[in-house]
């Protein structure tokens, strides 16, 4: 070996090294973006109660009036929360969907499983079992969680079939949103006007229903699932460079798919059955964070739920500006914005496809 | 050590794609070129090898049967070169090779990768973007990931479709020169009968799902041969360098 190409690995080892901590840089920036978007969250509001009064109050409640503290316990803290973990949940399925579908407009929401999630959460609401175990409420989640598995397990059946392209799963996601959507609005149709109510809340995404416990539980599945999507990084990094070139370097892919669909079922399902159906953020957040970080799954899927959660904590915060003194669905928001923005990237991949 | 194979069989479904073939041991040290016309069950016996298709029969390499290995155990032994690496993907080609290494493969990822690359005279492509690459260029990185994770055995299924003729030859050149100075059994689909002749030591020509000759190119290459597999009437000659050349003249029927 020459000292010459001793220089060249050496140099490019350096390169390499200083490659993969800008991308742990831009991590952390993203992780700053998020922390301030957060506290933009929790300082508007109705109320006008500002920023500074507001941290005061989380120190030292005592310092506050009871309103002060219901508006900042129960209603800033829990939305603003709830806005990053429903975010970065999102994202997070989204980036792994796009991983082991093998598809650019994959995403909980494009693919049809917000729409199964809300039509199982639609039919336990309307017809809510009588069983002691399992209390109504608790139903809903359960039905949302059963339903986004299955679509997901249609996906994946589809996306097997030979000769079954990118272009013929989307149409199929597709045609799952319509037939969920319609068979929710079936059930809408039939229902008395008290559930009805509910069932729209299912089609509008709102942060409005956050509370302390939806918080724990959803936190939970976040701090269970990112461990293991962080295992499966590398493999699925293999994946993303084929099917067979994974295999054939000892990747066992269908324990990989399979392991996925799960963590993506349990992200989704419990992110929807919790706020409804939020559209874009599962599309959308991975992609912007894809052009940051590259295609490397040990940034991207991290970066892609920072990205996720600071995209729908903007939402929330402009979700709060549009109209004074009304607080607009923030499903409302993301699809708004995030159509152009889909529209763009289905743009840029169509001379690819 | 050799590759032996006997009695593979690939069905799907009711349809034999590979009927009981056999082969004469494939020693390392040497290049083996699958040829036939399409559909001939080439490409699906390189894949039956690499473990992606289900099969029937025996594959030994040296003393192993290699069928009874695990995933992960086979793959450190024979590794699988698909036609293309997908394009759009926001990988730099360190990066990739690197990536190619973590599942499963070497301690020291970073000086393996790059060596791969510089055995096959790339290293100044290391921090590119993937989709910034010719078609050949990516070919000899998709071939560094390979190379770097030191296998026995390399499959290579078509690893010339596609490439212009400067990377035809590249690409063909290094698999060469690997096999030859690392002991290593080179096993690639090709279409292109006369860079078989060039580079390979034995070709196996398969019809059918069978092997119709297996030889060396002097041995298979032979016009009547040619007439019955390809259905062309063909001239084989040696050039004035005193390689062998297969001069098509028509398509016959």
């Amino acid at each position: 070996m020459t000292a010459q190409a001793l220089d060249g690995a050496a140099l490019a080892a350096w390169r390499y090294r200083r490659l993969l901590w800008r991308r742990a840089g831009l991590v952390g920036g993203l992780a700053v973006l998020l922390a301030l978007a957060v506290l933009g969250d929790l300082a508007s509001g109705a109320s006008g109660m500002g920023l500074g009064q507001l941290l005061h109050g989380v120190f030292d409640p005592n310092a506050l009036s009871a309103t002060e503290r219901v508006i900042i316990w129960n209603v800033r803290l829990p939305y603003a929360l709830m806005a990053v973990l429903v975010g970065a949940a999102l994202a997070l399925a989204g980036a792994e969907m796009q991983a082991i579908l093998d598809n650019p407009l994959a995403s909980p929401f494009t693919l049809g499983v917000s729409s199964a999630a809300a039509l199982g959460a639609s039919l336990a609401i309307a017809y809510p079992l009588s069983v002691a175990w399992l209390a109504p409420s608790a139903q809903v989640t359960v039905m949302a969680f059963v339903f986004a598995c299955l679509s997901v397990l249609l996906l994946q059946a589809m996306s097997r079939l030979r000769g079954a392209g990118v272009e013929s799963l989307v149409l199929f996601g597709i045609a799952l949103v319509f037939s969920c959507n319609a068979l929710v609005s079936l059930l809408q149709l039939l229902a008395t006007e008290d559930v009805l109510q509910q069932l729209v809340f299912w089609t509008l995404g709102s942060l409005a229903r956050a509370n302390w416990q939806k918080l724990g539980i959803l936190a939970a599945v976040l701090a269970l699932v990112l461990p293991f999507s962080l295992r499966a990084a590398p493999a699925m990094t293999l994946l993303r460079m084929g099917e067979d070139r994974a295999r054939s370097f000892g990747v066992d892919t269908r324990r990989l798919r399979v392991a996925s669909l799960l963590r993506i079922s349990l992200l989704s399902a419990t992110a929807v059955a919790f706020v409804g159906t939020i559209g874009f953020i599962g599309l959308v957040g991975p992609h912007i964070a894809r052009l940051l970080v590259g295609e490397d799954q040990r940034f991207l899927l991290p970066a892609s739920a920072l990205v996720g959660a600071l995209l729908l904590s903007l939402s929330s915060i402009a979700s709060k500006l549009i109209l004074p003194g009304v607080i607009v669905p923030v499903g409302i928001v993301t699809a708004l914005v995030g159509v152009p923005v889909f529209v763009v990237l289905v743009f840029r991949r169509g001379r690819r496809l | 050590m050799s590759l032996r194979i006997e009695g593979l069989s690939v069905t799907y479904g009711a349809r034999r794609i590979i009927q009981h073939l056999s082969l004469p041991p494939l020693p390392t040290g040497s290049l083996v070129a699958l040829v036939g016309p399409n559909g001939a069950g080439k490409s699906t016996l390189l894949r039956a090898l690499a473990g992606l298709e289900r099969m029937q029969g025996a594959v030994h390499l040296g003393d192993e049967d290699v069928t009874r290995l695990s995933f992960a155990e086979r793959a450190r032994r024979l590794a699988y070169m698909p036609q293309q690496l997908p394009p759009g993907l926001a990988l730099g080609v360190l990066e990739s090779i690197v990536a190619a290494l973590r599942v499963g493969a070497a301690d020291d990822l970073l000086a393996t990768a790059f060596d791969a690359l510089r055995q096959l005279g790339i290293e100044h492509l290391a921090e590119q973007g993937l989709d910034s690459l010719s078609g050949g260029q990516r070919q000899l990185v998709a071939l560094a990931q390979l190379l770097a994770r030191n296998p026995q055995v390399l499959l290579l299924d078509e690893p010339t479709s596609a490439l212009d003729l400067h990377y035809q030859l590249r690409v063909m050149d290094a698999v060469r020169e690997r096999v030859v100075r690392h002991r290593l059994l080179a096993v690639a689909v090709l279409h292109d009968i006369n860079l078989a002749a060039s580079h390979a030591d034995c070709l196996v020509m398969l019809e059918k799902g069978r092997v119709v000759a297996c030889g060396t190119p002097a041995e298979v290459l032979e016009p009547q041969l040619l007439a019955q597999v390809y259905g062309v009437e063909a001239r084989v000659e040696q050039c004035s360098r005193g390689r062998l050349q297969v001069l098509v003249d028509r398509a016959l029927r």
